[in-house]
């Protein structure tokens, strides 16, 4: 009899685990050409095009890096109270939030200069972007609310409260009844590093350095750490269990806050509705994919950002349908978390048994 | 003295370019569209990529299309990287690519761009609608006669002129042949949600409605009619397949026509920036073929309005105008200018809802 069983490696991969990694991208993207080739499409180019589109031009990795930026800052939130086994879906709605706080700040002090207004700017975003995650981790910790749930009905809320801002008291006299807010003064917008890269990035590089140094090295980022491991564990050990699932969230709403404000001010120059347009839940699949590593954060961040917008050359080129950027990040999502599977656990071949009960392989070793 | 300098050099630099593209004249051309929506069989995107396929099959013309395009920081990289990979033409379709379009003209002189539904223009960049208020007039008419409870519902995607617009004609064409009918209006801040429209359509099921419109690309609405037994009007294109017991006829585009010209006007060296507003006379919006559901009195009756539209006899927007609160915009004899329409952000008497 010849069979298989799946036992659990006593110590999770290490290097193996890139291989894994390559393993699962290399069949998300076999089963992409594969659906291409369907299509009568001709997949390798394909491939090419969605490399060409993302990443092989100056250009391209400017859109890339571009598009990389909200969708790092809001991870990096999203991934914190995933490791706390706090469900956060509502990066979306802190992410709209962050734009009201910011757009607050340029449009009640419109003529501060910009040292002062920038950071204005980024303490509403972020105080803004904290409440609106706040109040659903209340609602958990004091009536056990399913933040699943409460989060997700947050962002709608959010987004509507931004509409109602932009349609009604926000909106430029002299836009024509388009929902916008007036163009930001120059002291209010995020200016370009180089290129057309604004500083945000720089904001990306800081807080994530600064996120890594909190959890490493300082006790509360232990806690945290340990935290979402066993809840109950963390209570025992006296760890402020709750004020750690208050820090978590208003953490998350504060960065989502800040993605939204350099979304608006660097980017729009504006606020209008459509700045919302999904990095909140782009995030929740960055988390899902990274854990809380802030260099694979980093480089998920980069490949979905690069996926999106290659896979916009890859419709102007062969008239792909947009549905399809959809379908690569879904094979992509469980392509890697199955391959992670194999970082924990390895299939073993259980020994071929003959009659005598010794294994006719010779190799009867325990595992 | 400096000024006076710099102005010469723009001259010939302008004269420069005029006469370079003079030369290319039989230069084979490259045309891009961007679409907020996917093209899917029905609705405005589509409309939109009719036209483009009819400038496909012109001599020495190839095009393609990105679709579901947000509007926004994404659309500035769609269009960016048309331009990039040097397409000559590039025709953006939504309201949202109006400053995105404007930021890429500034970058890449040598391109055309064609905005749609937006009011900002430059040197190399054109604004570009149709009067398919027309159409919607004449769409509301036929609504008007249909309705026996006399409350026309109205799926409105976002509250701004354009939608308003829409909104407003199809009012003042109901009221003409039926002081009695009233628009009801929902709000789905929606381009193209097949569920959101759809639920949206049976809320003024719910009030009584047994007319249903929507400004949307999705025929969620159509589907909610005819599932409810009443009667449909189609929006951007014949919308007949989508509830064909329901439909009664459509307020369409034809985009061809204007997207042919403009490919000409380039190709010849004659495109100039402008504010282009066709209408019906120059065939760009209209109506679907009635269903057999019209009664022919109606078909008649719409038909010799649409004849006077045509000729220039008879235009929407002609006073008395009263709005929601009554009171007069628009005084009797008056009509509308291009302006107020472009900004209009109220809605005329008989229309029931917010504008916001």
């Amino acid at each position: 009899m010849l069979g298989f069983r799946i036992a659990k490696r006593q110590e999770p991969l290490q290097w193996g685990s890139f291989f894994i990694f390559f393993a699962a991208l290399a069949f998300s993207l076999g089963v992409s050409c594969l659906l291409l080739a369907l299509q009568g499409k001709p997949f390798m180019h394909a491939l090419y095009l969605l490399w060409d589109g993302a990443f092989a031009h100056g250009y391209s990795l400017e859109a890339t890096a571009l598009k990389t930026i909200p969708i790092f800052l809001c991870s990096l939130g999203v991934a914190v109270c995933f490791r706390m086994q706090v469900w956060n879906i509502g990066a979306e709605g802190q992410y709209a939030l962050g734009t009201i706080g910011a757009t607050w700040a340029v449009l009640t002090f419109p003529d501060m200069p910009a040292w002062a207004l920038l950071p204005l700017m980024f303490v509403c975003a972020a105080f803004l972007g904290a409440l609106w995650a706040a109040i659903p981790a209340y609602l958990r910790l004091r009536f056990d609310l399913n933040e699943i749930i409460s989060t997700l009905m947050f962002n709608y809320i959010g987004i509507l409260l931004l509409e109602f801002l932009v349609y009604g008291v926000w909106k430029d006299p002299a836009s024509f009844g388009f929902p916008m807010t007036v163009i930001f003064p120059d002291s209010a917008v995020i200016g370009s590093l180089f290129g057309r890269i604004h500083w945000g990035v720089v904001v990306c590089v800081v807080v994530g350095m600064a996120l890594s140094v909190f959890l490493k090295r300082t006790r509360l980022g232990f806690e945290l750490m340990a935290g979402g491991e066993n809840a109950r564990a963390a209570r025992y050990a006296r760890m402020p269990y709750n004020f750690l699932v208050m820090l978590v969230m208003a953490m998350c709403g504060a960065l989502a806050g800040w993605a939204g404000l350099i979304e608006t001010s660097a980017t729009l120059n504006r606020l209008q509705p459509n700045v919302v347009v999904g990095y909140g839940y782009t995030a929740i699949v960055v988390a899902w994919l990274a854990r809380l590593r802030i260099t694979s954060i980093a480089l998920f961040s980069i490949l979905l950002a690069g996926l999106r917008v290659g896979v916009e050359n890859l419709q102007l080129e062969l008239q792909v349908p947009a549905a399809f950027a959809g379908i690569m990040q879904g094979l992509l999502l469980i392509a890697v978390l199955a391959g992670q599977f194999f970082n924990w656990y390895e299939v073993k071949r259980i020994p071929r048994i003959d009659a005598s009960g010794i294994a006719a392989d010779g190799e009867g070793k325990q595992v | 003295m400096r000024k006076l300098l710099g102005v010469l050099l723009c001259t010939a630099l302008v004269a420069l370019f005029g006469f370079g593209t003079a030369m290319a004249e039989n230069k084979d051309l490259k045309v891009g569209f961007v679409y907020v929506s996917p093209v899917g069989d029905a609705g405005y995107s589509y409309a939109h990529d009719l036209g483009r396929q009819a400038i496909a099959k012109l001599p020495g013309v190839t095009t393609s299309f990105v679709e579901s395009v947000p509007e926004g920081a994404d659309a500035e990289r769609v269009i960016r990287n048309m331009a990039t990979k040097h397409y000559d033409i590039i025709f953006t379709t939504s309201y949202g690519f109006m400053d995105p379009t404007l930021k890429v003209a500034k970058e890449f002189p040598n391109v055309t761009f064609m905005h749609c539904s937006g009011y900002k223009t430059a040197p190399n960049m054109s604004a570009y609608f149709g009067r398919i208020y027309q159409a919607r007039y004449l769409a509301g008419m036929v609504a008007g006669k249909m309705t026996k409870s006399n409350i026309l519902g109205y799926v409105a995607a976002f509250p701004i002129p354009e939608v308003i617009r829409g909104i407003d004609a199809f009012a003042l064409g109901a009221r003409s042949v039926n002081p009695e009918a009233k628009v009801h209006v929902v709000w789905t801040k929606t381009w193209y949600n097949f569920a959101t429209e759809k639920e949206a359509a049976k809320s003024l099921l719910d009030i009584g409605a047994d007319v249903i419109t929507q400004h949307q690309d999705s025929p969620g609405a159509q589907e909610a009619a005819q599932e409810r037994g009443v009667y449909s009007i189609g929006y951007n294109s014949d919308m007949s397949a989508a509830a064909p017991k329901a439909h009664l006829v459509s307020a369409v585009w034809n985009w061809a026509p204007f997207y042919t010209t403009v490919v000409e006007k380039v190709r010849k060296g004659e495109w100039k920036s402008d504010h282009y507003w066709w209408g019906l006379p120059e065939g760009i919006v209209g109506l679907s073929p009635y269903s057999d559901l019209v009664p022919q009195d109606v078909r008649d009756l719409v038909d010799a309005r649409k004849a006077e539209i045509h000729d220039g006899k008879f235009k929407v927007f002609t006073g008395p105008i009263k709005d929601q609160s009554g009171k007069e915009r628009i005084a009797a004899g008056d009509v509308a200018t291009d302006d107020m329409l472009l900004g209009m952000t109220w809605f005329v008497e008989g229309v029931v809802g917010s504008n916001e």
